[in-house]
């Protein structure tokens, strides 16, 4: 293979630091990305992909010689169209950024200045650099709105940016960066904010305007299927260290390390779905609404979940999945329908319902760090319901909550330990302890491993499947992400605008035929399969002509 | 958290305000009441401070007149923060009616002002020194319902109140276990200007003879009696106004610094 081709991007043995203030200790610095070196050559795609933490966001900012706030770039080059770009400073930093290189963040909704029209932002830098004149920039940017798919691409810039929806803002901001026709973008984990139905468009748009203008581009992700698609080359990340860094086909199919192996072996739980089992919960004719609305939330939902097994409840943000729980609990009280548990109807609202029927449904959140009182030691939070429910004080309570320590596999010193002190896994094992203490019959899990890391969120996966084995308990899941449901669920319901579109056991749910939305939802997936979301899309389009 | 030198100095002076009231007895070279000299002597070696309208020694009676104006003021700003706080937590924790007619009565009472409320009720009521604090308390009271609420507003809503409803414990465990030491940190440095406007408000009280009563001598009721001496250029009136000063200062470093720490209501929680 002739090397003739100079390099777009060289970074060499990067290294940022940090300092950190600690509280009751004098600050030290940290060290957040060290001694990563990679190349890009004009044209190709970089994905850079790692957990939270991992320095992949700071990596790709640096591109731009930018670090964000406390940072700094402490050692290395960084050699951008044959120069060092790591020491410039001030006016030649200016006409780099937006000019050779332009960025698209996560947070499209945040990115945009909600009172000017979309147009003037998508222009804004291509003016500012003085690239090229006002009539030919709006030109230009046209041609990109039509090129990523969006809507009326010749009046779409006229809007401001809540008159579009998410998916569509998170393409504005491609076009934004696509504009100025830059050697190279960094696209910061531009589809990880929307739903997955949203998400295959958005990507199959990135890519398509990628492989279009023949712009570099570092590619930051956490989800190895996404950057799969767009990537030419792959590194990953861990701990702001180089772990693996190779072909997307070599990283993919044949990865040499162990942490890669396991990046894309996640979710290979095996989960038998269990027989049918007499119900432990049943919702009735349910519909729900919120106070002051004319807008049922929940309308007419029923489903039934057995004893000790685990219903799913999914669909995308704004279905009533997290509503449903709220109407369990009690929180939200039914407007109309009735809801059974262990045997016994339960009074609507929480404050008629008996202390067994609080204790034997228990609630695990989204994020742990908000579900835990951060003045309360792990002993006393995990403590509370054992004292609440069961009256046991000083010793048989110590030895209680160890038990359940050793249960979530974090074993002895963390009784003591406040929240801070703990990981985001660690955090969301204590809030399984807390439900379990409890002894339960049920336990709704909402979104409880969204927050999480893949690796991270696998762990509590198989935790909370052994769990069900030795307590027999039974778990209404609510998740957004399929790939969790095929992991543990024993039947499903899915959730489209407050209404239950499909329900059953795991298998009928996921076997064709499929309604309309369940399908849509299917095959958004995110697959590690090359050239998917285009073979998605094409038959999607096939089967709206075929209509 | 670093001790800043402001606040060192806050600290020292409060200390030294408060030791001296409390061993007054101890300290104070002359009895309050006993005439010592001529009328508004000067400062001397006898009376460091100088004598007042009777020639009283003016440093034994701020000595005195201290513990009655830090004690009052302590005692109201105590009745001000358990009333305006439970009930800030309270209206927080259960909104809606219960929420409406408390802050409804607290805009009521914020809306006249209080120094005017305090003498109309002090020109009804006898005058003693419980009555005096009460009012004092419950006047101060509703800045403190306010902040407690706006705090407690913030906290109510996270997962770990919900999971303690949820488990079905009562409004009294969510209010003292759950929210009150999250909500700790900003109503301490509340307290601390909460005191201040205590002392210049039961001076003010004094100053128009409605505060603490003869014997008793307190720093805005010795300002009174001597606020006459100031047309003869006699200094008496400046020392128990200095001394006024000098404390809500030093209580201020003292309130600024602890309020430093708890810039970000939420980030001063973690450790």
């Amino acid at each position: 293979m002739p090397e003739i081709e100079k390099n777009l991007l060289d970074i060499q043995h990067l290294r940022i630091e940090a300092t950190s203030y600690p509280p009751g200790e004098p600050p030290r610095d940290v060290v957040l990305v060290d001694d990563v070196s990679v190349s890009l050559k004009p044209g190709r795609v970089l994905g850079l992909i790692g957990e939270s933490g991992a320095g992949k966001s700071t990596i790709g900012l640096s591109s731009m010689a930018y670090a964000r706030g406390g940072a700094r770039l402490a050692g290395g080059h960084i050699i951008l169209n044959g120069r060092d770009i790591i020491h410039l400073t001030g006016g030649k930093l200016r006409s780099l950024r937006g000019k050779e290189v332009t960025y698209v963040a996560q947070s499209a909704a945040a990115s945009f200045n909600p009172s000017k029209r979309l147009m003037d932002q998508v222009i804004e830098t291509t003016l500012k650099n003085r690239l090229m004149p006002r009539p030919a920039a709006e030109k230009r940017a046209r041609e990109l709105f039509r090129k990523l798919g969006l809507p009326n691409p010749d009046s779409f810039g006229e809007r401001y940016p809540h008159q579009v929806s998410g998916g569509q803002l998170q393409r504005a901001m491609t076009a934004m960066a696509l504009c100025p026709k830059p050697d190279l973008v960094v696209f910061d984990e531009p589809t990880t904010a929307l739903d997955v139905t949203t998400q295959i468009e958005v990507l199959a748009a990135i890519k398509e305007a990628i492989r279009d203008t023949g712009v570099a581009a570092l590619y930051i992700t956490h989800d190895l299927a996404v950057v799969a698609q767009v990537a030419d080359d792959i590194l990953v990340l861990r701990h702001g260290k180089k772990v693996e860094y190779g072909t997307t086909d070599q990283i993919i199919n044949a990865p040499k390390q162990a942490y890669t192996q396991a990046l894309v072996s996640v979710r290979s739980i095996d989960h038998e779905e269990k027989a049918e089992a007499p119900p432990v919960l049943s919702v009735a004719h349910v519909t729900a609404r919120y106070n002051g609305t004319n807008f049922d939330v929940l309308k007419n939902v029923n489903v039934e979940l057995p004893a000790g097994q685990t219903l799913a409840v999914v669909g995308e943000s704004g279905s009533g999945k997290s509503t449903l729980a709220r109407a369990i609990t009690g929180l939200l009280p039914p407007t109309q329908g009735k809801i059974t548990f262990a045997g016994r109807e339960l009074s609507p609202a929480l404050p008629g319902r008996k202390r067994d029927d609080l204790r034997e449904l228990q609630m695990i959140y989204q994020m742990a760090d908000t579900a835990m009182n951060p003045r309360q030691t792990v002993g006393q939070i995990i403590g509370r319901p054992i004292e609440f429910y069961f009256g046991l004080k000083g010793e048989a309570k110590r030895v209680r909550v160890q038990e359940l320590l050793d249960q979530i596999e974090m074993g002895k010193g963390f009784a003591d330990r406040y929240p801070a002190e703990l990981s985001g896994g660690q955090k969301q094992r204590v809030c399984i302890a807390r439900a379990l203490a409890a002894k339960p019959k049920l336990i709704i899990c909402d979104e409880v491993t969204s927050a999480l890391d893949p690796l991270v969120a696998d762990g509590i996966l198989k935790l909370l499947l052994d769990l069900q084995r030795q307590e027999n308990v039974a778990y209404l899941f609510i998740t957004h992400d399929l790939a969790t449901v095929r992991a543990i669920a024993d039947r499903i319901a899915v959730m489209y605008r407050g209404q239950v579109v499909r329900y059953g056991s795991k298998t009928d749910v996921l076997t064709p035929p499929f309604d309309d939305y369940t399908d849509l939802l299917l095959s958004s997936v995110p697959e590690m399969r090359l050239g998917w979301p285009e073979e998605v899309l094409e038959h999607r389009k096939m089967e709206s002509a075929g209509n | 958290m670093k001790l800043t030198l402001s606040a060192g100095i806050g600290i020292l002076l409060t200390a030294m305000f408060v030791l001296s009231a409390i061993f007054a007895p101890l300290i104070a070279p002359y009895p309050l009441d006993l005439t010592v000299g001529g009328v508004w002597d000067a400062p001397s070696a006898k009376n460091w401070l100088g004598t007042d309208t009777i020639g009283r020694d003016i440093l034994s009676r701020l000595i005195y007149g201290g513990q009655i104006t830090i004690f009052v003021a302590l005692a109201s700003s105590v009745i001000a923060f358990s009333l305006g706080s439970f009930f800030g937590f309270l209206a927080a924790v259960r909104g809606g009616w219960t929420d409406q007619i408390l802050s409804r009565i607290v805009d009521l009472m914020m809306a006249i002002p209080s120094p005017i409320v305090a003498l109309v009720l002090l020109s009804v009521l006898p005058l003693n020194l419980p009555v005096l604090i009460l009012v004092i308390g419950v006047l101060d009271s509703t800045r403190v319902f306010r902040l407690a609420r706006a705090v407690s507003m913030d906290i109510a809503v996270m997962d770990y109140v919900e999971a303690a409803k949820l488990r079905g414990e009562g409004q009294i465990w969510v209010i003292f276990r759950e929210i009150l030491p999250n909500a700790l940190s900003p109503l301490v440095a509340e307290f601390g200007l909460r005191f201040i406007f205590a002392v210049l408000f039961i001076s003010t009280l004094s100053f128009l003879g409605l505060g603490v009563q003869p014997p008793l001598a307190d720093w805005g009721g010795m300002v009174k009696e001597n606020k006459d001496g100031l047309i003869y250029g006699k200094s008496a009136a400046l020392m128990p106004a200095a001394a006024i000063a000098a404390l809500a200062i030093s209580v201020n470093l003292v309130a600024d610094w602890v309020l430093s720490r708890t810039t970000s209501l939420k980030g001063g929680r973690g450790a």
